[in-house]
Parts: structure tokens; C-alpha cells; sequence
């Protein structure tokens, strides 16, 4: 592994100092999941790790007068067995449930799982593509192998979004908590992600400096009818083809609010505001869900490889609304 | 190669071949400060050391009367294009250099919309130009560099006629829109290309239209030429802002000049101003 300066501060402030200090010859380390691959690969050569590992502050998770609080560093496995996530944000613990392995979920932070690169392999070979800085993307040609990549919002850059936790803390309304040069910021899940309209090099809103330190859940969707569903070629371990993850209020059949997001679809996870609209007041049926699916996919475009993922995420949408027992299309 | 290597960004392809993949972004700021200091030194010189306009007498002036009170200089379809090109370099140049200068917006969509627009506007601008205007105007001639050579030797304190005042645009125009010609086209023709590594409405999407290698060069005049409009464009508005170069910018505005303004700075001769019509010349 190349060399760099490893410093590992024990607060958030020492953090957010030396991040500012370093900019963007720092690289921010949480479970080192996804670092320790670009590091060993010889891909990224940071000059100064800085490794959160020892922040105490910024792990487990806290009850809050209007919801959770969960820190950066708190581990996958911690936020799967968390009571209360359980029992009020099981969309969150379902979800994280059903990332990687349990080994890698014990190592795995949710900060890191937000917060992770995308897995496009030409970007991850070291090819100078768009997201690596350079003029092309080798998964958008007649040739490219594109079979996990973007059917919507692709601009440029095709690849995808793998995070299974942020569709379901869009789903939840959650809040992430940044500290910046010029204090702290709270977006809602959905800003914390960008797609390559906005910046091709990156995933999410985090810039040289920034440090994400918790993620916020508000009660408003506790106890909301969940649902969340991940799509893989290994059902073991893998990153997701697509996933859905939606937030449910019904009242007999009716749906009186929802939230829906799609991840795995673009470069950045979907909220699915159009389809929320449609559907409140309506029944929670297979119909619904069959007009909601149909709408989802509006705009997609498929690459050469992964036409699936249009009928895929029709599904998904569909199911997430009309309930799994009725998965068969209609016509 | 040093000065290459210097002004662009390199990278290792899929086929372990070293390629240019874009200009070096610090060249922005290069470019912003050079055309700054431009006009810092320009405005210092006019103010406190430049002396007064002398031109030689015409052989034939125009007898005054015969001349509109509004002297036609730039006709609709002329302003028009002028204009349209300017909205669309503006746009371009924003597009291009704001988020790399960390504004972030969907830059590539209004980018190709925009280059688009130019593309057309400037066809339309060499066809109207060539058949509608007169096709030399806007090119230097003998007399200008004559008359630039007189205005060289007396700037520098040498014995020399005055120049002849100017033909329909002065040298430094015609300069001026020669190295616009110089770094529009090459930012145009190779935009034209790079839309087929973008998603528009025109091609379908082809990277492998060349080498990695062409690409790369490509990419680099694409940016240097970009770069440099920067610079260009900062000087154009600052002449056209200048307060005795007014009645020039008026005219891109309201077709025509005042006729005192003309008779000051221009010579009859060699821009002929037909009295009985409002046409362009």
C-alpha cells in the first residue's frame, strides 16, 4: 500500500480540523470497508488517512425528543439489533440487515454505507473515466459491460448509487448531520446525494473538510407500514441491482401519506415524489401499485445491457405498494 | 512537450497509453488575471499617458450635408446575430467555468444547448457576411498595417505621418475578430465532436469516434480555446463599456452612429456611407 500519514483523532473537532487542514489530500476512513479496497488497489493515494475509529462521540445510537440520533461510526450489526430501531424504524434495521455479510456489517459503519463509492469497475480499475476525473465513461459504449448501471438521470456518467441503508433514511425523512468549515449543516437524505449533473466525482454533498457525524430519524414514519426489498445476482453477499424502500400510512386500505425511494436506478438514490403524489388517497392494491410502477419508470433509458432494470424497478415500485402477494403483472 | 505537459492533465488508458484527457484548470485563473492586468494597464495608459487621436486629412471628404444625421452601421440581421452570439458565449463560458470554479449545476445539458445555438448563429453569420455585407471588411488590409506602422513609429517617439483615419473597423477590430475566429472555431469544431460523447438530441453516443489520444487533444483545444474566450470576452466588454468607444457600442444596439462621431474617427473613403439609404455599407 502506498505510504500515507495515518492520524487518528479522538473528537469530532479534532477531526473536523485536520480534515480542513489536509482538504483533499485527506481520506476519511469509518470501517474501512470501502478505503482499504482503493487504498490496496493503488487507485487512490491519499497523503493523510485520517481514521475516525477512535471517535467515541460519533458512535451509537440515542433516543431524541423527536426521534433517533445515530452516529457516523455506529456499525451496521449495532443498528440491525437496536431495539428501538426494531421496533419503530424497522425499514432502517431490514435494510441494514441485508447489506453485505455479518462480518462486513460489524465492521461496516452507517456513514460509511451512506457514504460509499460507487462500484462501477472501469471507475474502480483506475480507467480515467468522468468520475476519475477524465473525458468518458467506458460503461455508456455499444461495448461496455453495463448491466448494473444507471436507466435513469445518467448524464455522462452511468454509474450507480449501491447504498441499501439510503433508500430507507429517505424513506424515514432522515436528517444527516455535517460539520463544515462554516459549522454544522443538516440536509434532508434525499440532498445528501448528487447525481453527475451536479458533480461527476462524487456520490454525495460532502466536500474536502466536511465530516458527516450522525444521521437523524424523526418520529414522523415510526411504526409507518414498511417495506423494503433488495434485488442481487448472490442473495448471500452482494451489492444491490436495485432495492426499494417505502414509508407507509394507510388507514384501511387508503394510503394516507407514503414515502418511496428507489436505489440502484441512478446515480443517486430516488425519491419517488411523483409516485408518492399519485397514490395518496388511493388504495394500497396491486393496482395502485401497477400504476405507480408504470410511472416510476417514465424517462428511463437502458443501456445495452441492463433493459431489465426498467421492468425491475416497475416491479419493485409496484410490490412496495401493492404488497408482495400479488407480484404478477396484470397485463 | 514541457509547455504541454505543463498546461493539461494526463492519464493512463485501459491500454497503458499516456493521454491528454483535458486543459490544466489553473489556466482559468491564468486567463482571468491576464485579461484583469489587460485592462488595468489599457485604462492607467488612456488615462494619465496616451495622447490625443491624430489622423491625417481625408483627399475627399464627404461634404457633411450629404450625410444622414445617423450614420448606418450594423443592420438588423448584423445586430441580431451580434447579440445572439453574445448570449450564447456567455452562457458557454459560464457553463464551462463555474462549476469547476465549485457552482454546481446541471452545466452539460445548457452547455451543448448553448454551443448549438453558436454553431448556427455563426453559419448563418459567414452566410450573411459573405453575400449580404461586404466579405473584407472585417479583414486587415495594406493600409492598415500601414497606417499601424505610422501609429507604432510615433507611439514610439519617431518622426512619422499621421495615420489615415480608420475604414469601417479599425485594425484592432479586425484583430480582435480574427482571434475570435481562431479560438471560436476551434472551441465550435471541436464541441461538434464532443456532443457525440454526450447524450443530445443530434448523434447517437459514439466515444469510440477516435483514439484516446485524439480525444484527449481534442479535449485540450476544446478547453484552451474556452480559456482564452475567457480573456477575449473580458476585453470586448471592457472596450465596449469604455466611454469614447460609445458610440461603437450604441451602433451594435441601434443600427447607426452620429454622423460627428464618423466624420472624427473615420475615413469616407474607405467606408463609404451611402447618404440615400439606411443599408449597411
Amino acid at each position: 500500500m502506498p505510504a500515507f500519514d495515518l492520524v487518528q483523532p479522538t473528537s469530532a473537532a479534532d477531526a473536523q480540523h485536520l480534515l480542513q487542514q489536509h482538504g483533499e489530500d485527506a481520506w476519511i476512513m469509518a470501517g474501512g470497508l470501502d478505503s482499504f479496497d482503493w487504498l490496496k488497489d493503488r487507485i487512490k493515494r491519499p497523503k493523510v488517512l485520517v481514521d475516525l475509529s477512535g471517535i467515541a462521540e460519533l458512535k451509537g445510537i440515542r433516543t431524541t425528543d423527536g426521534g433517533i440520533e445515530i452516529g457516523a461510526l455506529t456499525t451496521l450489526t449495532e443498528i440491525v439489533k437496536h431495539p428501538v430501531i426494531r421496533e419503530h424504524y424497522g425499514l432502517l434495521a431490514e435494510a441494514a440487515e441485508l447489506i453485505a455479510s455479518p462480518q462486513i456489517r460489524n465492521q461496516g459503519t452507517i456513514g460509511g454505507n451512506v457514504s460509499q463509492d460507487a462500484r462501477c469497475w472501469y471507475y474502480r480499475s483506475g480507467w480515467p473515466c468522468y468520475r476519475a476525473g477524465g473525458n468518458i465513461c467506458y460503461a455508456d459504449t455499444p461495448t461496455g459491460r453495463n448491466r448494473e448501471h444507471a436507466i435513469l438521470h445518467a448524464e455522462r456518467c452511468v454509474a450507480v448509487n449501491p447504498s441499501d441503508s439510503a433508500p430507507a433514511l429517505i424513506a424515514l425523512d432522515a436528517k444527516f448531520v455535517i460539520q463544515t468549515s462554516k459549522g454544522e449543516r443538516i440536509v434532508d437524505a434525499e440532498d445528501y446525494f448528487i447525481g453527475p449533473d451536479l458533480d461527476i466525482t462524487r456520490l454525495h454533498i460532502l466536500k474536502p473538510g466536511d465530516l458527516l457525524t450522525a444521521i437523524r430519524i424523526p418520529s414522523t414514519w415510526a411504526g409507518a407500514r414498511f417495506y423494503f426489498e433488495k434485488v442481487r445476482d448472490r442473495n448471500v453477499w452482494d451489492f444491490p441491482l436495485m432495492n426499494v424502500a417505502s414509508a407507509m400510512r394507510v388507514s384501511g386500505d387508503t394510503i394516507l401519506g407514503i414515502r418511496l425511494a428507489v436505489n440502484g436506478a441512478a446515480a443517486r438514490p430516488l425519491r419517488l415524489k411523483a409516485v408518492e403524489e399519485a397514490v395518496r388517497g388511493k388504495a394500497a392494491t396491486p393496482a395502485t401499485g401497477e400504476m405507480a410502477g408504470r410511472l416510476a419508470v417514465q424517462g428511463a433509458v437502458p443501456l445495452q445491457f441492463n433493459a431489465y432494470k426498467i421492468p425491475l424497478m416497475r416491479n419493485l415500485v409496484k410490490r412496495a405498494i401493492g404488497g408482495v402477494e400479488e407480484a404478477k403483472w396484470a397485463s | 512537450m514541457g509547455i504541454l505537459k505543463r498546461i493539461t492533465e494526463w492519464a493512463t488508458s485501459p491500454w497503458g497509453q499516456n493521454v491528454p484527457i483535458h486543459v490544466a484548470w489553473f489556466l482559468i485563473w491564468v486567463a482571468g488575471i491576464a485579461g484583469l492586468l489587460f485592462l488595468m494597464v489599457h485604462a492607467i495608459y488612456v488615462r494619465y499617458f496616451a495622447r490625443a487621436e491624430e489622423f491625417a486629412g481625408s483627399d475627399a471628404p464627404a461634404p457633411a450635408a450629404e450625410l444622414p444625421a445617423r450614420i448606418p452601421r450594423h443592420s438588423l440581421a448584423a445586430r441580431s446575430f451580434h447579440w445572439i452570439m453574445a448570449a450564447a458565449m456567455f452562457t458557454l463560458l459560464l457553463t464551462a467555468f463555474l462549476p469547476k470554479l465549485g457552482v454546481q449545476f446541471n452545466w452539460v445539458t445548457y452547455h451543448w444547448i448553448a454551443g448549438t445555438v453558436l454553431t448556427l448563429s455563426i453559419i448563418f453569420h459567414v452566410i450573411h457576411a459573405s453575400f449580404w455585407l461586404n466579405f473584407w471588411a472585417i479583414w486587415p488590409d495594406r493600409d492598415d498595417l500601414a497606417d499601424a506602422w505610422r501609429r507604432v513609429q510615433r507611439f514610439m517617439g519617431r518622426p512619422a505621418p499621421a495615420p489615415r483615419r480608420f475604414a469601417k473597423y479599425p485594425l484592432e477590430n479586425k484583430l480582435y475578430h480574427g482571434a475570435i475566429i481562431a479560438t471560436g472555431l476551434s472551441a465550435i469544431g471541436t464541441g461538434v465532436f464532443m456532443m457525440s460523447r454526450v447524450r443530445t438530441i443530434f448523434f447517437p453516443r459514439n466515444p469510440y469516434l477516435f483514439s484516446d489520444m485524439t480525444w484527449g487533444l481534442m479535449y485540450v483545444l476544446h478547453g484552451l480555446a474556452g480559456i482564452g474566450l475567457i480573456a477575449l470576452v473580458m476585453v470586448h466588454v471592457y472596450f465596449a463599456i469604455r466611454p469614447e468607444k460609445l458610440d461603437i457600442t450604441k451602433s451594435m444596439v441601434f443600427g447607426t452612429m452620429r454622423r460627428e462621431f464618423y466624420l472624427k474617427h473615420y475615413d469616407p473613403q474607405r467606408w463609404v456611407v451611402d447618404s440615400r439609404t439606411d443599408r449597411e455599407v
